[in-house]
């Protein structure tokens, strides 16, 4: 048996040389042989990203405010891109040499054998040119995908834009499943609804030989992924409204934001100056996006959401009003006298009543009524009770979404100022001031800052006597979409509905006979009720407010008007507001005047008091 | 009990004090069992690598993909070697008759019933989603089948009648997996020739066999002049070595003729009797860079993906050659790119040692054993896994023709895994019992 027992080593020997021969012949093709390597970096598959068409958006009556139109990146190989003419793809792309030698050795340094963009965005015009010239220049080629336009090149700010995710945000976990070069909402709507709009990426796989021949879909498409679109939005716009908005506020700085009271949907939402949505879609994007952020009128910053460092003006008296009408410190008919040594005022009828008061912005009148409110006598020392009634005060202008982010579905929004006691007491000390150091806040100054978002939405709670709803600018998702429920919270203030009655009679008295006339529609039987304001400016010529809503039965549009250096309120802000509301009830302009006068920015040049 | 004294080959042997402990687990040979479960480990992360995609990243635990289910095929395995190995150990000798029968019916009722499934007619539908291959079975119960009939007559012994006995025993199953349409599980029963060459059979049929499945694959590499001449120059080479092989000149050139036959009998076989996705199988051996999207893909497709590892390898799951089905059957028959594209040349040599280590220490079992049974069943395990090894790694690297057999313990599959199982666990069921056999 033992002869046979010896076998076990031929055995053995047979296994360990089968073995060693793999292990060597694995050698040879693994690290010997470089043929493989280069064949596995071309002889694959090739992934074929299907970018989904973004979501479309539209405005309240079907009108598109934002679609998708085809762009043309040119795409690089570098591996397969050796010996180019440089010089000759500068000129044929019309890029500086050394803007070329760059995006060359961007390329490179991101893959030598992976595409990536080496000339983004080109337009229709400049892909035809491109195409015919691509033949000479190995291992280039076009990749089509769409970008966002804007046919009616409106509502900038509020639309916002996309560009490349940055990488940041491919760091961050928030943006799982993002890919370098992906479109991400950066502003605005975009950036706010970028889960809906984005859709879905689909993959296509393509067999590629070895010398980059496309061999067809890799197992009959077996792996490929079908991209889905991404859901449309309803805003809540009306284009008509918006586009004559920035028509009349072309070459004006400021901001129009109207509302629809009882739903909260935004009508109308304009910073001035604007641009051009279109200027972020082509390859100048980057150009183009410098040159806004730096000009001197602030192009980029979003007025309506952002401008909240400018006190409000006499337009705040209506809330000290209504405040002290809850309060009890005052009623309709309580009068006193325009008393200048208290703070100036100019020249009408002595003394208002309350109604009166509105209608000509007594000064005097609302440093008597505010200091009703705040010393209310709570306390015996002057100051405490100041401390308490400011306190107090400051609870209730909360509720009108004064001094906090009102929540539009526009990100960047910010929260304004209301005076507060450790406010008064960090800068005087706690106990060392009292009314006479405050005053100012009665008429609308101070320590105060409103956007022009928290004015319009101050509008809307006086049309709807008591309350707000979250101010939105998108109403619905996708196809038959319900409005969005996080837009339907009715917010209420602090002050009755019944309170409400005087100021409205008051604010409709501005506009017949008041400081408003020139928002006047009684003509095309429309009752207009609003208020003007200025805001004290240190920096030149003081900016002017008007904030209004109207019909006074049963509101349809809530509107402020901020014009920057337009001194006046009644002269450049009231127009403007009049003329959008006859436009956005009516669809039409009768007040053909007034346009005019808008136009020719003659307000400006009036007088300053 | 009377104290134990084994006799062998006239000596007395004393029982190994160290084996003397009486549970099953106690004698159990750990060192397979480790080696097994690195095995079956590192295939689970491998099939999962498969799967893996950064497009789409599903945990290695879902069942929704591969590496799930291969979890749940060795959960269950683990009881099936339980039960193997606390189940009488004799039952494996004593019912190995009719465990061959009962999988023989199988075989024969599989090919009535299965309903095709890309051509083959070898599985089983259970209900429930869940497919038995029973060839796969057929390999361990045709081990057992043939180890108890040379534990009764040996090789030396037999004449013609046992002789064809034992061939029909070993030959059975293949016809019928054949009838199945699955000549690569067939063609696995020829390794039990190793089997056959320890217990005593003459080492020229293993020398005839080597030969011929040399000049087999020669012909179809090599110009058929070429081949020729140089076999006739080995033979030259070999007479004017050893004087003896002059004198028998004539059967020397009986013997050149006889190849001469072969060879063209080979080219005959494959260019005119072969079914065409049978000659592109072995085609695509000779040459696959000749069709690279055609019967070569395959071939083509793993080598690069090999090749593209390096020494290295480019990382656990880094690969980009060896997802989707790049190369097909991409978790079973090839997963051994994955291993040579993410783990590199020295990867790949890791788990060639592994497996060495494994071949090695099932021969050493094998000789352990008292009962020529126990033997002879350890060196049918080691043929088939060295088999399955053999054909599996050599046919992604372009040294063996692309037969679709599964790496042992290594791809993916429940039928492979349990196949694997169930023959490398009777015979450690044995092994650990071996003290208790007295030698026959
Ligand atoms: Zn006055």
């Amino acid at each position: 048996m033992n002869y046979l027992e010896n076998r076990k080593y031929v055995i053995q020997a047979i296994f360990l040389v089968v073995g060693v021969v793999y292990a060597l012949r694995l050698f040879y093709i693994q690290v010997v042989d470089s043929s493989y390597k280069q064949a596995a970096e071309t002889n694959a598959i090739k992934t074929v990203i299907q970018y989904p068409f973004r979501g479309l958006i539209y405005d309240r009556n079907g009108e598109l405010l934002v679609q998708n139109t085809p762009v043309y990146d040119l795409m690089i190989v570098p591996k397969e891109a050796r010996n180019i003419d440089t010089l000759r793809l500068a000129q044929m792309l019309e890029i500086p040499l050394e803007d070329a030698r760059e995006r060359f050795k961007k390329a490179r340094a991101y893959s030598w054998v992976k595409p990536s963009i080496f000339l983004q965005m080109l337009s229709t015009q400049d892909f035809a040119h491109i195409q015919d010239n691509l033949i000479d220049f190995p291992g280039f080629y076009i990749n089509a995908r769409t970008a966002r336009g804007y046919p009616h090149k409106s509502l900038g700010h509020a639309l916002g834009y996309i560009a490349e995710i940055s990488p940041k945000q491919l760091e961050d976990t928030s943006y799982h499943g993002y890919r370098p070069g992906d479109y991400i909402g950066k502003a605005g709507i975009e950036m706010e609804y970028e889960k809906y709009l984005m859709g879905k990426r689909g993959v296509k796989y393509k067999m590629v030989n070895v010398r980059g021949i496309d061999k067809g879909p890799f197992k009959d498409g077996a792996y490929d992924t079908l991209s889905v679109a991404g859901q449309n939005l309803v805003s809540t716009i009306d284009l008509e409204l918006q586009a004559y908005g920035e028509y009349l506020m072309d070459g004006a700085k400021g901001s129009v934001v109207a509302i629809e009271p009882a739903t909260g949907e935004i009508l109308a939402y304009i910073s001035a100056p604007f641009y051009d949505p279109n200027l972020f879609t082509g390859k100048d994007y980057g150009k183009n996006y410098m040159q806004l952020l730096q000009d001197p009128d602030k192009t980029m910053f979003n007025r309506p959401i952002m401008a909240d460092r400018n006190p409000p003006g006499s337009i705040f008296k209506l809330t000290q009003a209504l405040i002290a009408l809850e309060e009890g410190v005052i009623n309709p008919r309580t009068q006193f006298a325009c008393n200048k040594s208290l703070v100036n005022c100019h020249p009408h009828p002595s003394p208002l009543d309350l109604y009166g008061a509105v209608q000509h912005s007594c000064n005097p009148w609302f440093f008597q009524a505010y200091r009703a409110l705040i010393n209310q006598g709570k306390s015996k020392n002057t100051f405490t009770d100041t401390s308490l009634g400011l306190k107090d005060w400051r609870e209730q202008v909360l509720t009108f979404g004064f001094g906090q982010k009102l929540g539009i579905d526009i990100p960047g929004e910010k929260t304004g100022i209301i005076a507060s006691t450790d406010l008064y007491d960090r800068v005087y000390g706690k106990n060392r001031w009292k009314y006479s150091t405050i005053y100012s806040l009665s008429i609308g100054q101070g320590e105060l800052g409103v956007t022009p978002l928290q004015m319009a939405n101050f509008m809307a709670i006086i049309a709807n006597k008591g309350y707000y709803v979250t101010p939105h600018i998108i109403r619905s998702v996708g196809e038959n979409g319900k409005p969005l429920k996080e837009n339907q919270e009715r917010h209420y203030t602090s002050v009755k509905p019944q309170h409400y009655e005087p100021i409205i009679e008051g604010m409709a008295e501005v506009v017949r006979a008041g400081t408003a006339r020139r928002a006047n529609l009684e003509k095309v039987g429309i009752v207009v009720c609003g208020k003007t304001g200025t805001a004290q400016n240190p920096q030149g010529p003081d900016h002017a407010v008007f904030v209004a809503f109207a019909p006074k039965e049963n509101p349809k549009i809530a509107i402020a008007v901020y014009v920057e250096h337009g001194k006046w309120g009644g002269q450049s802000a009231a127009p403007i507001a009049g003329l959008m509301i006859e436009k956005f009830l009516t669809d039409t302009v009768t007040m053909k005047a007034q346009e005019k006068w808008v136009l020719s920015r003659e307000y400006l040049n009036i007088k300053s008091k | 009990m009377p104290v134990e004294q084994k006799v062998l080959g006239g000596k007395i042997v004393q029982p190994s004090s160290r084996r003397q402990s009486t549970s099953v687990f106690g004698n159990l040979d750990w060192f397979t069992v480790l080696l097994y479960f690195v095995l079956v480990a590192l295939g689970w992360m491998n099939i999962y690598a498969v799967v893996y995609s950064p497009e789409n990243i599903v945990n290695i635990f879902s069942f929704d993909i591969n590496s799930g289910k291969q979890l749940l095929w060795i959960g269950t395995g683990v009881i099936l070697m339980i039960v193997l190995l606390v189940v009488d150990y004799k039952v494996y000798e004593h019912l190995a008759y009719p465990i061959y029968g009962g999988i023989i019916l199988l075989l024969l009722f599989t090919l009535a019933v299965a309903n095709p499934v890309a051509g083959s007619r070898s599985w089983l539908d259970l209900g429930g989603g869940v497919r038995l291959q029973p060839a796969e079975l057929a390999k361990f119960a045709t081990a057992l089948a043939i180890s108890r009939f040379l534990s009764n007559v040996s090789l030396r012994q037999q004449n013609m009648k046992d002789q064809m006995v034992l061939a029909a025993i070993t030959f059975l199953p293949a016809i019928i997996i054949i009838l199945q349409n699955e000549t690569g599980s067939a063609l696995v029963f020829g390794a039990f020739i190793l089997a056959f060459f320890r217990e005593g059979m003459s080492p020229l049929i293993l020398i005839i066999g080597g030969s011929a499945a040399a000049i087999f694959i020669l012909t179809l590499l090599v110009p058929k002049l070429y081949l020729l001449i140089g076999v006739a120059a080995l033979m030259g080479l070999a007479m004017f070595l050893d004087y003896r092989l002059m004198r028998r000149f004539k059967t020397m050139i009986a013997l050149f003729v006889l190849i001469i036959g072969m060879v063209f009998s080979v080219d005959y076989f494959v260019n005119d009797i072969l079914q065409p996705h049978q000659q592109n199988r072995i085609k695509a051996l000779i040459n696959p860079e000749a069709d690279p999207l055609g019967y070569g893909w395959n071939v083509t497709q793993s080598k690069i993906a090999i090749g593209s590892g390096g020494f290295w390898g480019k990382g656990f799951l880094e690969g980009t050659q060896t997802k989707f089905d790049f190369v097909p059957e991409q978790s079973t028959d090839f997963i051994f790119c994955t291993i040579g594209e993410e783990h590199g040349w020295l990867g790949s040599t890791i788990l060639i040692g592994l497996f060495m280590l494994l071949l090695m220490r099932i021969v050493y079992i094998a000789e352990r054993q008292k009962s020529v049974f126990g033997r002879t069943y350890g060196y049918c395990v080691v043929s088939i896994i060295f088999f399955h090894f053999v054909i599996n790694v050599g046919m992604t690297i372009g040294l063996a023709p692309v037969v679709g057999i599964p790496l042992p313990f290594f791809s993916y599959g429940g039928s492979s895994l349990w196949s694997f199982t169930i023959l490398l666990f009777i015979l450690l069921a044995i092994d650990a019992n071996r003290n208790r056999e007295l030698v026959r």
